[in-house]
């Protein structure tokens, strides 16, 4: 019996657990491919060239938060990266000139991101369609207000994107922050409960005294501010705005969540897997680059990489998305 | 490092006869006749271990893919010849975000200049100060940043509105009636030429702009376009073009029954064919103005010649390919059908054209290919 039961023990510490491994899938999946990078050039593996590789990850982060906001009610945005770029369109034209102008528009485009979500939940209506509509919505306002790409972001913006913390760089201080606020928000805090109730189980969470409605329009507004941030931060590293310089945001988003141990279901998302997630994926490309890979290839490469790291998760968890 | 320094310094004090020695050699092998006159420009710093990249933001039409054909062929030849180590061309889809990842890229994969197309002139400002602050020189072109630290290779747009204009005056003796056909509305580029022309015009009182269409620089637009205006017209003498657009002009012209006015011509095959055929029957004679895509490898050689250690200015003007009468016949006959003339530059030319722009003389003319 005591051989038993150390062979059992042995081989438990042996072999993690599913739940354990699909944790730790998204972080696998990040330290192949900077092994890879550091492989072909050991000096990426600095202050610069960390800032360098994982700067444009940084808007991307918040706006696959935004997207998780979503999916933990079991819908989908799809209207997530022409929203970032609407929001990059009036902080280039507005937020250096009339920066009143810039915060009541940006004020007003949160409150019609959040009255849409209401109209859903409370309509019932396909998130699907009603976000895709939206998204041509959000990217005509965009070209009404920047016709083509220009605009300058304010100086203060730039210089914050810009900034040199102590330590670690920007992006990792940026990653190792959010992730630990939405840990808390969502998986520590009682509220957080709720708001992951509202789309797990919404009927006992109903049932329970919580107002469903208060939880839906709160995180709504989380995803929309969420988004109103990853579009301010992307202005400040490009200098401008475009109305089209995000439609990518959209999916990656998704598949942030999705890899980071979110599903479809509503209710199951992970905010440290999926800032974790938002890294990785916006390291595919790079990864190509690096090993040289041929510029037509490139895209279909990328997909490629976000197929097999997905169907790991599948193969690990053996259970639906 | 040391080295490569002193030899630049060397070869450019005209020193040295190792290094004398070395420029003819490399001379010699691009075929340049200007010997005297290009060892004082050309640079000949030791490069054979510099890589170049060039980031190109959209790759889905024809002009741009010639353009980045021409780059490989540039760089080719320039590997051969042991000149850099190596190239390479990426293409963003017309998307910022991915034209600025790919750029950090190139930086952290340590490339030592890399070469810009940009897809907005300002989008790409942070990630050039990125380069610039990891000691790479960065070149933009055609579409180029506003950022101080990058060069910009570009054309003068209202120069080849005044090159028109003045061929025109002299042409007809400062008095006619004109015809502008422009290219597309909201375009940067267009309102550029067009502001040359107009601007030029003006020193001309009695040579008229009597209309203006736009031909979207093609010319089946451009026929159109002129045949729906033509009825309304008293007799037009000249027609100023944007390129592309020359063609579609005379055909609405030979529909009408009219007689051909003088049409500055682009570069393209068909508008060269047809004013070689008309010089064959009439004597008719004019100028083709234009753009070129192979203006990557100007920005390539630029590059080069700033690792090698040359001098040069923050903004270089390119020259306009400029095609009169005794250079036709050698142009057309470069050109394949369905093309447009599209010289390749080498070294000893771009270098020209540097020292031009440091001293404000003229810009050396893209000589006609033999």
């Amino acid at each position: 019996m005591p051989e038993a039961a150390i062979l059992n023990s042995g081989s438990h510490s042996l072999w993690p657990r599913r739940e354990t491994l699909e944790t730790a899938l998204p972080f696998l999946a990040l330290l192949v491919m900077l092994g890879i990078i550091f492989a072909v050039r050991p000096t990426v593996f600095s202050y610069f060239g960390l800032t360098l590789l994982f700067k444009l990850a940084i808007p991307l982060m918040f706006a696959a938060l935004s997207q998780m906001l979503i999916i933990n009610l079991g819908e989908i945005d799809l209207s997530n990266g022409a929203f970032v770029g609407l929001v990059t369109c009036i902080v280039a034209v507005y937020l250096e000139k009339a920066p009143g102008h810039a915060v009541l528009l940006l004020v007003g485009t949160v409150l019609v991101y959040v009255a849409v979500g209401w109209l859903i939940s409370v309509r019932k209506l396909p998130s699907i369609v009603v976000t895709l509509g939206m998204s041509f919505v959000w990217l005509g306002c965009a070209i009404i207000i920047l016709p083509a790409p220009g605009g300058h972001s304010p100086a203060w913006l730039i210089d914050a994107m810009r900034w040199k913390p102590p330590l670690m760089p920007l992006p990792l201080w940026t990653a190792l922050g959010i992730a630990v606020i939405g840990h808390w928000a969502l998986k520590s805090s009682s509220y957080g409960i709720v708001l992951r109730g509202a789309g797990a189980n919404p009927k006992s969470v109903a049932r329970a005294g919580w107002s469903l409605v208060k939880a839906r329009l709160l995180l709504y507004a989380g995803a929309a501010l969420l988004a109103v941030i990853a579009g301010l931060f992307l202005s400040g590293i490009t200098t401008s705005g475009d109305p089209n310089v995000a439609p990518g945001y959209t999916m990656l988003g998704v598949g942030a969540v999705i890899l980071g141990g979110g599903t479809f279901n509503g209710g199951v998302v992970s905010p440290i897997g999926t800032v974790v997630g938002a890294l990785t994926l916006s390291l595919a490309s790079s990864v190509l680059s690096f090993l040289q890979v041929a510029p037509v290839w490139q895209i279909g490469a990328q997909g490629l990489i976000l197929f097999l790291v997905l169907a790991g998760r599948v193969l690990i968890g053996g259970r639906r998305l | 490092m040391h080295c490569t320094e002193n030899m630049t310094r060397q070869s450019r004090g005209r020193s040295g006869t190792a290094s004398l020695t070395r420029a003819a050699l490399v001379l010699a092998l691009a075929g340049a006749p200007l010997l005297a006159h290009a060892a004082d420009g050309v640079a000949t710093g030791d490069t054979s271990a510099k890589k170049i990249a060039f980031s190109n933001s959209y790759a889905g039409n024809s002009f741009r893919q010639v353009m980045v054909k021409s780059w490989q062929e540039v760089t080719a030849a320039a590997a051969k010849d042991h000149l850099i180590a190596d190239a390479t061309v990426v293409s963003a889809n017309n998307s910022v975000t991915e034209q600025a990842s790919q750029i950090q890229n190139m930086i952290l994969q340590g490339y030592d200049a890399i070469v810009i197309l940009a897809g907005s002139d300002t989008a790409l400002n942070g990630v050039v100060k990125d380069a610039c602050a990891a000691g790479i020189t960065v070149v933009s072109f055609a579409g180029i940043v506003t950022e101080d630290c990058a060069y910009k290779v570009n054309y003068d747009w209202a120069a080849m509105g005044k090159i028109e204009v003045d061929f025109l005056a002299k042409k007809l003796n400062g008095k006619g009636n004109l015809l502008e056909i422009r290219g597309i509305a909201g375009d940067s580029t267009d309102a550029d030429i067009s502001n040359g022309i107009h601007a030029a015009d003006k020193a001309w009182p009695d040579l008229k702009i009597v209309n203006t269409v736009y031909g979207q620089w093609t010319a089946t637009v451009a026929q159109k376009e002129v045949a729906g205006v033509l009825p309304s017209l008293p007799k037009i003498d000249g027609i100023v073009t944007q390129g592309g657009d020359g063609y579609g002009a005379a055909m609405a012209f030979k529909a009408s029954g009219r007689p051909l006015p003088l049409i500055i011509m682009g570069a393209r095959q068909d508008e060269l064919a047809l004013w070689k055929s008309e010089h064959q029957a009439n004597g008719y004679e004019t100028i083709s103005v234009s753009a070129t895509p192979s203006v990557s490898q100007v920005a390539f050689w630029v590059a080069q010649q700033i690792l090698a250690g040359k001098e040069v200015p923050k903004y270089v003007e390119v020259p306009l390919l400029q095609i009169d009468q005794s250079g036709l016949d050698a142009w057309l006959a470069k050109v394949p059908e369905g093309g447009a003339a599209n010289p390749f530059y080498t070294r000893e030319l771009v270098t020209q054209m540097i020292d031009a722009n440091i001293h404000h003389t003229a810009l050396p003319p893209i000589p006609a290919p033999k």
